[in-house]
């Protein structure tokens, strides 16, 4: 295990050592954002905006009582929601997505020796691969982020007030009442953090799969779990910090 | 000229290669070759330092690449090009793109145009001048090893290392892949080396030949004298094929 984590912060550290010149990167970095980002926002959209409605219903059928303001709902749904749920659900959903692309994707190049052609050619295959894989997840994870809170709220909003157990009026007054924006920043730093995770533990996976098309599974598999672990430890220790 | 002295290797307690010592001659086709399992794609990758040797040295023209540190590393490989068993082509990428990609990381004295001039040139060399624009996928394995052997000289290296270039292909496309790294070798003038266990490569383009046999060097020599060699593992592996045998019978 401790052998696996020293491996794992070598590979980190040659994602910055004799790397490429800027200009290789730059392009990369675009693909590898519209690979991440673009390509991930119907499944972002999709799941925070039923995550939204859900928990917009829900908490609306057990908190309708003439002893708690109905504004409340929208209280609760924007905490939630941009507390944990935005980053944390979207960046789980991501894990599943991007991570196991990743760790297929490298480890079908290690297999097939794409990996060991750029190594002999003289190119940092770790740097050259990952690190624009990296710098991506981390600048689009915010957006998915910011744009999974919105959708959620809006879920909420649909589902409250379009089946009447809210009136539009007392949703909004929820989500604007004693508004924090330090809770914005909180999730921005999440969602940079698991960004950062997801993109390193599944390159890590995918860069060092040995064997054939069943490992490539396997690690895709395995690049998954361990993201998301790393995400829920990670969520944990930054609540920690910054509360 | 390329100097392996004394390599060993060993993965995990199991001994791979032992005490290898060999000489590659510059603008010959010197060839490894062997039975499955005896270390010969081990060697070559400690050759082209995919793998690190236990002990031993890698000598390129007197530099060795073992003991080099990174960036003169990188010096030394910018004069190799290697075609690898599966091709190991970029699958995002197109034939030209593939063939472009050394030129674009690590060539910084040509422009664009130059650049594509090359590529195309190299493309036109192995017969694939109107393939640019496929992906790996939609050629065939023959074209996908061209694509490589293309990718290989685009950056006119020095060393041309071949794992396995016939593997996969059938016998008429094999002596052709054969006959276009004889002719690089000798037209580009570089030390190439190829790993292989096909016999007919053996006679027609091995030049100097080194044997290996459970992870030891057996014999070595050129490839007129291989049928005399007096070594029982290589004749048993020389004349393992019905055709080989009857070959020997007739001569």
């Amino acid at each position: 295990m401790l052998s696996v984590v020293g491996k794992y912060f070598m590979f980190i550290g040659s994602l910055f050592i004799n790397r490429e010149r800027p200009s290789v990167y730059i392009k990369r970095i675009i693909d590898e954002s519209i690979l991440i980002g673009t390509q991930s926002v119907f499944i972002v959209a999709i799941v925070s905006l039923f995550i939204g409605a859900v928990s917009g219903l829900q908490t609306a059928h057990n908190l309708i009582s003439p002893m708690v303001p109905l504004y409340t709902v929208g209280v609760i749904v924007r905490d939630m929601t941009i507390l944990e749920l935005a980053p944390t659900i979207t960046c789980i959903v991501l894990a599943g997505k991007v991570g196991s692309n990743i760790a297929g994707g490298l480890g079908t190049m290690r297999i097939t020796e794409q990996v060991d052609a750029m190594d002999v050619m003289g190119i940092n295959s770790a740097s050259y691969l990952v690190l624009p894989k990296v710098v991506a997840a981390m600048l689009t994870f915010p957006m998915l982020v910011s744009m999974a809170g919105f959708l959620s709220l809006l879920g909420g909003y649909m589902s409250t007030v379009f089946t009447g157990l809210l009136s539009s009026y007392d949703y909004v007054y929820g989500i604007r009442f004693q508004f924090l924006e330090y809770n914005i920043f909180v999730a921005i730093v999440k969602s940079v953090v698991f960004g950062y995770l997801i993109s390193t533990v599944s390159s890590f996976m995918g860069y060092y799969t040995k064997g054939g098309a069943l490992e490539v599974g396997q690690s895709s598999t395995v690049a998954v779990t361990n993201s998301c672990i790393a995400v829920l430890l990670a969520d944990y220790f930054i609540a920690q910090l910054l509360f | 000229m390329i100097i392996v002295k004394n390599i060993n290797k060993s993965f995990k307690g199991n001994v791979v290669l032992k005490n290898i010592d060999a000489e590659f001659s510059k603008g010959k086709t010197n060839l490894i070759i062997g039975s499955s399992g005896t270390g010969k794609s081990v060697l070559l990758k400690c050759i082209v330092g995919l793998v690190k040797p236990d002990t031993g040295i890698v000598e390129f023209d007197g530099r060795d690449l073992i003991s080099t540190p990174y960036k003169g590393q990188k010096e030394i490989r910018r004069e190799m090009g290697m075609l690898f068993q599966g091709s190991a082509l970029f699958d995002s990428k197109t034939v030209q793109e593939n063939v472009l990609f050394p030129l674009e990381m690590l060539n910084f004295r040509m422009n664009r145009g130059e650049m594509l001039d090359r590529v195309n040139f190299c493309l036109k060399r192995v017969g694939l001048e109107n393939k640019n624009h496929l992906y790996p996928s939609e050629i065939s394995g023959g074209m996908q090893k061209r694509v490589g052997i293309a990718r290989a000289i685009v950056m006119n290296p020095k060393y041309l290392f071949c794992d396995e270039p016939n593997s996969g292909l059938d016998p008429q496309t094999a002596i052709v892949i054969d006959e276009l790294i004889k002719e690089i070798t000798e037209e580009f003038d570089t030390t190439t080396v190829i790993v292989t266990h096909d016999m007919n490569s053996v006679v027609t383009i091995g030049e100097h030949i080194v044997y290996l046999y459970k992870g030891e060097k057996l014999w070595q020599g050129a490839n007129r004298d291989i049928m005399h060699a007096e070594v029982k593992e290589l004749k048993d592996f020389i004349f393992a094929s019905e055709l080989m045998k009857k070959i020997k019978a007739l001569s």
